[in-house]
């Protein structure tokens, strides 16, 4: 199995997210130049985090015009596996690959934090293998997090169950102080209609060792890869919330 | 040429100055030579009064790699690798305009451990301003605080460690030193030395603009926002990202010889630097060099101080590859001169030489001066204060008839600006990139990062208390260094290496002077008894407006190795440990925090250092810690025991009873020097009851004194001298107080 993450200019969670997934997984990925314009070779595609094009102007503007994301598209459109880490997300977004868009912090500050988040559904790849209502830990590092939909595309988000994860406390409530952003309906990551495409602001890269405080995000990667590979990606000795 | 003072002025030399330059040139020289000699021999670049001093600074040891001289110290980790780091002040950009002065400060030192060809893992910020009930301090607060953010957050590079202190002293200057710490094989290390006749000097990054001009002169003359307005520097840290990405990728192919960011004094420092290094000279076409305006002067590009540029001296046969590593990442690099073996730096335009000096005459032979130097009489007055004669707090709680109870003098500090909880300001720094983090700020003493790869960490912390060093500099410098390397040893890090970011005022004054001289002494002094090198460093000075003065600050930036990543220490007590003070039982009210705060008053002499018992307390605590025989290990230091006790407490969310009975009969009977006395060599130790007996017996081998204070446990902390209860504070109340510290309150927020 392949993994690619792709690399913008102005990308710097990419070999986090390279690291997590050979590390953590033992699995093999590549970092991909954001020039790429095929990726049919990779069974999953990670966009991972960082200030891509410095996010002049809004984050992910001007990502969604690099040549890689006709090849995003192509592979979303088969169905492989598609993850969008924080800047990730904000780009997934910004191409219309996902609903809604990413706003600045209500408080207008960078956060740099641990949360809690909840998986509402395992009908994506990067949920199949986590039970519903699980809480993980996992940290927060952004600036523009603030998701927002109009309501009619925030009805339909929870209708067609694409609300992947919420920021909840550590017993699993959706609360406003778990909110770190001003998320609506504390949203921290969504996906597509057909639930392949995942957009996430906390970082699952970032929570693949229990050094680094958790290894909970090895969940959702591995789940991923899982969809992704003809053989199963086992993460051992880990529970969910650790 | 004849030259006016105002000229002189101009360029910030002296018409002495200018003579030397006359002389050792054998002519006069011509507009932009004064220009290029000015920034060079500025004492930002020249370090006309540091340099005599700073040879008395232990600069070598078994594991140094590169000592000072280059754009960064580099000391051996194991397995191949070294740690690089430098810190660097930015304090006259940042008093002017706190955003991009922060910004470009971060810019600048992360160019200089990547221009090493190591990779930036790390950024510690040392911050110093004005009160927080001062509007312009606390907008020069949030200013520094978001530049440091936006710029270091965009590059990726977690930001783990710092200080943030708040004096009055600092409203007019206040202080921004910020330390970058990379990791590189030791094989690859870049020196920025230009070599090989006829190499050539590629300049990379951002096109050169009038950006920032005489930036160096600047930041070596009082008040600089009264006459130097305008030439702060804007960053972009995107471009820096590229850059350092694509100087990484030049140099691990092996397409540079030499590598040099180019900071204050722009080309002109950059080349000359080089040039010096290298024993050779270099020649320039200003034409060349590519631009964001037009019509600029040769003068204007020589001192233009533009950020995100990168000079690269290549081999003729390297310069087709170098240059398409950086057209990948989309930068523009231009060959704009090549290396030369007359020792001479050259600029032309186009046919026409507009400026040729020999390189040592521009850093070599820069002036030093040593001052008169004398001890200002307020601070000897000062010193001698009678802290005797202070009324002590109450003898418990309920006795109120005393001016301020126990319970509410822990509840001040713990709340004030400068003890108070520091996560409103961390949580805006991305310390989790990287995935290095093992002990992210605010959780134990030092920041630890692990190195991946391999089963040993770094520790990196800053630390200087202007409090200690503003009444006497030597001591003060001394603990500066000894709370750094106690900081580091509190995680379980063993001291490698010192960066020292001098800030003072203008040492041509004899009390500046005096302080500066002293300062460099006491750090000297306790790097050699703790073992730890001095490897880089930078120094701020005239760091004064009307005649006052910053308090001395050296800030030491000091970097340890944890063994085994899988033992460190952080400062949280658990539920059920014992806790064991380490060191002195005695303290004083001295330049103490609790003077500061409770009594507004700065006196008194700092606490006394044996340097000797420092070294065994640390190695006793680094033992302890290696062992895997402790829960948690905190420094004491600002506030005094009851402060470190209360710190631990709140970090594990868990209470305490502890029996300070020894120390309060070793203090004189008095309650506020028990409690709130500071010292120095202070560790808090907490063990697992299992553990006790075996600690205690090794601190009685290693010859460490010590004392048992009490169990964390329960819900309240109650400090108590023997059956007398004299602190009892729910912990809430004391998280509560110490979370808010930092929260402006609503009278500030609708300002």
């Amino acid at each position: 199995m392949r993994v690619a993450v792709v690399t913008f200019p102005g990308s710097n969670g990419d070999y986090d997210a390279l690291c997590a997934v050979r590390d953590g997984l033992g699995v093999h990925a590549e970092l991909v130049w954001h020039t790429t314009t095929d990726l049919s070779d990779y069974d999953a595609v990670i966009l991972p985090g960082g200030f891509s094009y410095g996010d002049y102007l809004r984050a992910g503007a001007i990502a969604r015009f690099a040549p890689v994301m006709d090849a995003v598209r192509a592979a979303a459109a088969v169905g492989k596996p598609v993850l969008g880490i924080c800047n990730g997300f904000q780009i997934l977004t910004e191409a219309g690959l996902l609903p809604g868009a990413l706003l600045r912090n209500v408080n207008r500050a960078f956060v740099c934090d641990w949360v809690w988040v909840r998986v509402e559904t395992s009908r994506t790849p990067w949920t199949s293998t986590i039970p519903e209502g699980t809480v993980l830990r996992l940290p927060i590092a952004h600036g523009e997090g603030r998701y927002y939909a109009d309501p009619a595309t925030l009805a339909a988000l929870e209708r067609d169950r694409c609300v992947v994860f919420r920021y909840v406390d550590a017993l699993g409530n959706v609360t406003e102080a778990a909110n770190p952003n001003g998320s609506l309906g504390n949203i921290a990551g969504v996906c597509n209609a057909a639930g392949t495409v995942v957009g996430l602001m906390p970082h699952p890269e970032r929570a693949y060792d229990a050094l680094l405080g958790s290894a909970s995000g090895l969940l959702i990667l591995a789940a991923g890869l899982n969809v992704a590979s003809a053989r199963p990606v086992v993460v051992s000795g880990l529970e969910a919330g650790q | 040429m004849t030259v006016t003072p105002e000229q002189l002025r101009a360029v910030a030399l002296t018409q002495d100055e200018y003579e030397r330059i006359v002389t050792l040139l054998g002519r006069e020289p011509n507009q932009l030579e004064l220009g290029m000699f000015g920034a060079l021999w500025s004492e930002h670049c020249g370090y006309k009064h540091t340099r005599p001093l700073l040879k008395r600074l232990p600069t070598t040891g078994p594991g140094v790699v590169q000592g000072p001289g280059e754009n960064a110290g580099a000391v051996e980790l194991g397995e191949g690798l070294v740690v690089v780091l430098k810190i660097e002040s930015h304090n006259h950009p940042s008093a002017v305009e706190p955003f991009q002065g922060a910004a470009t400060g971060v810019g600048g030192i992360v160019r200089d451990i990547f221009t090493m060809g190591a990779r930036p893992v790390a950024l510690a910020d040392s911050l110093r301003f004005g009160p927080l009930t001062d509007q312009r301090s606390r907008a020069l607060f949030h200013g520094v605080v978001s530049g440091i953010s936006w710029y270091g957050n965009c590059l990726g590079i977690p930001t783990v460690a710092g200080e943030t202190t708040f004096l009055p002293e600092y409203r007019d200057n206040p202080l921004v030193n910020v330390m970058c710490v990379g990791i590189a094989q030791r094989q690859a290390l870049v020196r920025a030395r230009a070599t090989g006749e006829g190499n050539l000097v590629v300049l990379v990054g951002a096109d050169t603009g009038r950006d920032g001009l005489h930036g160096a002169t600047f930041a070596s003359v009082e008040d600089p926002a009264a006459s130097h307005r305008g030439v702060v520097q804007v960053g972009n840290p995107f471009l820096e990202k590229l850059l350092l990405e694509a100087c990484l990728e030049a140099q691990e192919r092996g397409l540079v010889v030499a590598m040099q960011d180019l900071g204050a004094a722009g080309l002109t420092s950059a080349c000359a630097e080089t040039a010096a290094r290298g024993g050779t000279g270099i020649e320039i076409d200003v034409l060349a060099v590519p631009r964001r305006e037009t019509g600029m002067t040769p003068y204007e590009v020589m001192l233009s101080e533009s950020q995100e540029r990168m000079l690269a001296i290549v081999r003729p046969e390297h310069l087709e590859e170098a240059l398409a590593v950086f057209r990948r990442w989309e930068l523009h690099a231009a060959v704009i001169g090549r290396v030369t073996g007359d020792g001479r730096l050259r600029v032309r335009e186009g046919d026409r030489v507009v400026a040729d000096v020999p390189v040592e005459l521009l850093t070599d032979a820069c002036p030093t001066y040593v001052r008169p130097a004398a001890e200002a009489p307020e601070i000897i007055a000062r010193r001698a204060f009678d802290l005797d004669a202070l009324p002590d707090l109450a003898r418990s709680p309920a006795a109120d008839e005393v001016w301020l109870t126990p319970n509410d003098a822990l509840l001040r500090l713990l709340g004030s600006a400068n003890l108070g909880s520091r996560r409103l300001i961390y949580r805006t720094y991305d310390h989790t990139i990287l995935t290095n983090t093992v002990v992210p700020p605010g959780a134990g003493d030092a920041a630890v990062l692990r190195i991946k790869g391999t089963s040993f960490g770094i520790a990196l912390t800053t630390d200087c208390n202007p409090l200690y060093c503003q009444l006497d500099p030597f001591l003060g410098a001394q603990h500066a260094v000894a709370e750094a390397a106690r900081n580091l040893s509190c995680v379980g890090a063993e001291p490698l290496a010192v960066t020292d970011c001098l800030n003072f005022g203008n040492p041509e004054r004899p009390d500046v002077a005096y302080q500066l001289e002293r300062a460099i002494e006491g750090m000297a002094s306790a790097c050699r008894a703790l073992g730890v090198p001095v490897v880089s460093g930078n120094a701020s000075l005239y760091n004064e407006t009307a005649g006052r003065a910053i308090p001395p600050t050296p800030t030491i930036g000091m970097v340890g190795r944890v063994a085994n990543i899988w033992r460190h220490a952080r400062l949280a007590f658990r539920q059920g440990g014992v806790v064991l003070l380490l060191g002195p039982w005695t303290a004083t009210l001295g330049a103490s925090a609790f003077l500061a705060t409770c009594h507004t008053i700065t006196a008194g002499a700092p606490p006394e250092l044996d340097l000797e018992l420092e070294r065994r307390v640390q190695a006793a605590t680094r033992a302890a810690i290696a062992d895997g025989l402790v829960w948690a290990a905190h420094d004491c230091s600002d506030g005094g025991i009851a402060v470190a006790l209360a710190e631990a407490c709140i970090a594990g969310e868990v209470g305490g009873d502890f029996d300070l009975a020894p120390l309060h009969e070793a203090n004189g009977e008095r309650v506020d020097r028990t409690l709130f006395g500071e010292a120095g060599s202070r560790v808090l130790l907490q063990v697992a009851p299992d553990n006790e007996a075996t600690v205690t017996a090794r601190l009685d081998a290693a010859g460490v004194p010590w004392l048992r204070l009490g169990i964390a446990t329960g819900e309240h902390v109650v400090l108590r001298f023997g059956a007398t209860i004299v602190v009892d504070l729910p912990l809430s109340l004391l998280r509560q107080t110490w979370e808010q510290a930092l929260i402006p309150d609503e009278q500030d927020a609708a300002r």
